[in-house]
């Protein structure tokens, strides 16, 4: 579903916020490692951006309007401050209704799980994240988690096609349809159906609690996953865990128009001042988003150099930053990751 | 009888739900045999006539179940109680309520229309709000994760199961999160409570406020409220996403965990996960050893607790003596804990660890070849 970017030559620009904590670092080795591969595009860098700022400025929203494809840091969540979150935001506004993340071993990093290669794609627009709540009588408040027929077949629809087009195996519908059974119902009934026209791939469903306890003892039985708002939030944080941690996980936000490419998981987690003071940020995570974004954007040979290198690097074990048990900083990988480039 | 004449002072009286399936084998089948001689099943079954004083000397479970329990032994009915409108009848709720403690094997909800399911009619009637799972590596048990121990307390009567839900329009349903202070105020107070009482140092209140504002953040209000009055405990927040990445890189950062319906119902099975096998096998059995080996504790309202075994029925097996009594064991000890006799609870778990750790008389599901007998035999061994 997503408009692909013609070939024509010329530079594609991309609107890159680099956000909050940790984010300038990681988008700043991003533009670096561009640079260093020629790759031919341009960013439009809007600074000031912040997650606490109440809305998104109309001249970031023209860009990615403009440009159709963003490259984000992250942007900080204020914890029950009135404010409600830019991340979340900016996905309803640009109708970004897929959130899909990719959690997979690196060749050559050790973790608790291996052959863990797994596509989260979750829904984005809707369901417990509707932002409707009130309070009904002082003590009692209530959230509404909406599920629409539009909007479930349309990510079941994206899920199978992004399974026929790389050739994965199976699509397994997360969801909790024995207690709610209308919500969770609406949106296994559009999995199914859609299921139908893709006759070659397998469709499987899991109840939610089962799910996360299967992807902590045998995740290599996963495939794609497609899932309503809150499960795959947390299924995407599962599976970024046991294959390497956020650090590493390439994700991004896309809809029919638009694309935002940032850290597959945890977006509004922007590290600790002190990761940020020391200069500490791991940016293999926006790295691989990006290597994402230039497939998006039709530029699979700048894709597979990036992803190369950033393979080579790991693998090698050189330089690694603290949460992959190495001790190097930023910009040392981004140093290596350039060195490993195939110029 | 005459033994019951010797602990009458300190007799403690318990429902006993033997359940389905499977249930009536890890637990007790028999009324007469009134001590805490868990697995009884065994014993009941192999030498149903012994008298009690002669399998007291014979097997020290007796002795280290000097336990004085009176189990009042409760069967789900074969018909519909009108008055709780579910195969559980009046007069088993009864017992729990009068008792207030109480054991449970798995029960299978009969399928059929016209009344609730038995899990359910048990938290309804009882007001059981809290769920309570312990989750640690079995020692001697290797498995990816060598480092849990922890508990999960969920909140068990509202929030995401409230069960309201309607269609708006054709293709457009809603359903309603609910989150009250009585009940946020009730589950917080027992997860301190509970970590004080076991020792424990750390509570961290999981939620979504930074998206769920109201709801999760009345949670978390009621949560800080709480932690004030308990100085001593160290109390934190985590947002549920990061929790999920947490436990799995790392779970001995956790300690008692407290949280919301759904996210309680995920994270607890997350983590019995993480104490589940390698999955080198090409079987399901790895994936078992957290059913056959997490058990919950509920918590009602006026200090009620019903301890179970979480895993199913299993009708598969059912009274071909393979069943793993673990679950229903630990439970037992779960109960003992709330009882306060924490002595009796450790030496009932450490019999069953150990004998899991020695290895050599394991159930199937646990990859050995012991029947339920054998496997208790071993357990009443390590007393
Ligand atoms: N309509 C309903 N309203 C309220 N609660 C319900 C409803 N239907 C089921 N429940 C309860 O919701 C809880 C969650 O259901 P779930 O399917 O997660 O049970 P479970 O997975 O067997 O529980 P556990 O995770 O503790 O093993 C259960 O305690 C169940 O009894
Ligand atoms: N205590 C146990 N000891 C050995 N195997 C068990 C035990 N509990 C469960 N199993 C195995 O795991 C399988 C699935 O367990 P589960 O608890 O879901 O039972 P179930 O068949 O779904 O029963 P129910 O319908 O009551 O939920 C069982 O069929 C059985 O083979
Ligand atoms: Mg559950
Ligand atoms: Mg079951």
């Amino acid at each position: 579903p997503v408009t692909p970017i013609t070939e024509d030559g010329t530079p594609r620009p991309v609107t890159l916020i680099p956000g909050d904590g940790i984010g300038p670092l990681v988008t700043g080795a991003v533009e670096q490692v561009m640079a260093a591969m020629r790759a031919p595009v341009t960013f439009e860098k809007f600074d000031d951006v912040n997650g606490n700022m109440s809305k998104m400025p109309e001249e970031v929203m023209d860009s990615i309007k403009k440009t159709k494809v963003c490259l984000k840091g992250g942007l900080i969540t204020p914890v029950g401050g009135g404010v409600s979150s830019l991340n979340v935001s900016l996905r309803k506004e640009l109708d970004l209704f897929v959130s899909l993340v990719n959690c997979f071993n690196l060749p050559g990093l050790p973790t608790r799980h291996d052959k863990v290669d797994i596509v989260v794609i979750r829904e984005n627009t809707e369901g417990e994240y509707s932002g409707l709540e009130h309070e009904v009588v002082p003590g009692v408040v209530e959230s509404l988690k909406v599920i629409t027929k539009f909007c479930s077949e349309r990510i079941a629809q994206y899920a199978f096609e992004y399974a026929h087009l790389n050739n994965r195996k199976t699509v397994t519908a997360v969801h909790k349809a024995n207690i709610m059974k209308l919500a969770d119902g609406l949106f296994l009934e559009s999995c199914r159906e859609i299921a139908k026209r893709y006759p070659d791939i397998k469709y499987n469903e899991i109840i939610v609690d089962n799910c996360c306890m299967q992807l902590v003892s045998r995740p290599e039985q996963f495939d794609v996953m497609v899932t309503p708002n809150l499960y795959g939030n947390l299924v995407a944080n599962t599976a970024a865990g046991i294959a390497g941690g956020t650090g590493v996980m390439p994700g991004g936000n896309v809809g029919t128009e638009y694309a935002i490419f940032e850290q597959g998981a945890s977006a509004g987690n922007v590290g600790k001042p002190k990761m940020v003071e020391k200069k500490r940020a791991n940016p293999i995570a926006l790295l691989l988003s990006s290597a994402m974004m230039l497939r998006h954007l039709q530029l699979p040979k700048y894709a597979d150099n990036l992803e190369t290198a950033v393979k080579r690097v790991i693998c090698e074990g050189k330089y690694r930053t603290k949460d992959l048990g190495g001790s190097n900083t930023t910009q040392e990988v981004v140093d290596a990751v350039i060195k490993a480039l195939d110029s | 009888c005459s033994i019951l004449f010797f602990f009458s002072s300190d007799l403690i009286r318990a429902t006993l739900f033997p359940g389905d399936g499977i249930g009536p084998e890890i637990a007790s089948s028999s009324k007469r045999y009134q001590f805490m001689s868990l697995p009884i099943g065994f014993l009941s079954e192999s030498y149903p006539s012994l008298p009690i004083g002669f399998l007291s000397e014979s097997y020290p479970i007796f002795s280290a179940a000097d336990v004085p329990i009176e189990w009042e032994e409760h069967f789900v009915g074969t018909e519909v109680d009108p008055r709780t409108q579910s195969f559980v009848t009046w007069e088993s709720l009864e017992s729990v309520r009068r008792n207030k403690v109480g054991l449970k094997g798995p029960m299978a909800t009969p399928i059929g229309k016209g009344h609730r399911s038995l899990n359910l009619t048990l938290r309804k009637e009882l007001n059981l709000f809290a769920n309570v799972r312990p989750c640690y590596s079995l020692p001697g048990y290797k498995t990816r994760y060598d480092d849990v121990n922890l508990i999960t307390i969920r909140e068990n009567t509202e929030g995401e199961y409230s069960g309201l839900e309607h269609q708006v329009v054709r293709g457009v349903v809603e359903s309603l999160k609910i989150i009250t202070r009585q009940a946020s105020l009730r589950v917080a107070e027992y997860a301190f409570y509970y970590a004080k009482a076991h020792g424990r140092e750390r509570v961290s209140a999981i939620h979504k406020a930074n998206i769920m504002q109201k709801t999760d953040g009345l949670f978390l209000k009621c949560c800080r409220e709480v932690a004030e009055k308990y100085p001593e405990i160290t109390y934190e927040e985590v947002v549920i996403d990061n929790c999920c990445m947490m436990l799995v890189k790392n779970p001995a950062l956790f300690d008692v965990l407290v949280m919301p319906n759904l996210y309680g119902d995920i994270i607890s099975d997350l983590c019995a996960g993480l104490i589940g096998g390698l999955g080198l096998t090409p079987s399901r059995l790895d994936l078992l050893i957290p059913l056959a080996f997490i058990h919950s504790l509920n918590i009602g309202e006026g200090g009620i607790a019903l301890a179970e075994a979480v895993h199913g029925s299993a009708p598969d097996i059912a009274g071909k003596n393979l069943a793993n009594p673990t679950a229903l064991l630990l439970s037992g000890v779960s109960m003992l804990r709330h009882l306060e006799l924490h002595d009796k609870a450790d030496r009932i778990q450490d019999a069953v660890l150990k004998t899991i750790a020695e290895g050599k008389y394991r159930t199937a599901d646990l990859g050995g070849s012991s029947k339920t007998s054998e496997f208790t035999k071993a357990i009443i061994g390590h007393l």
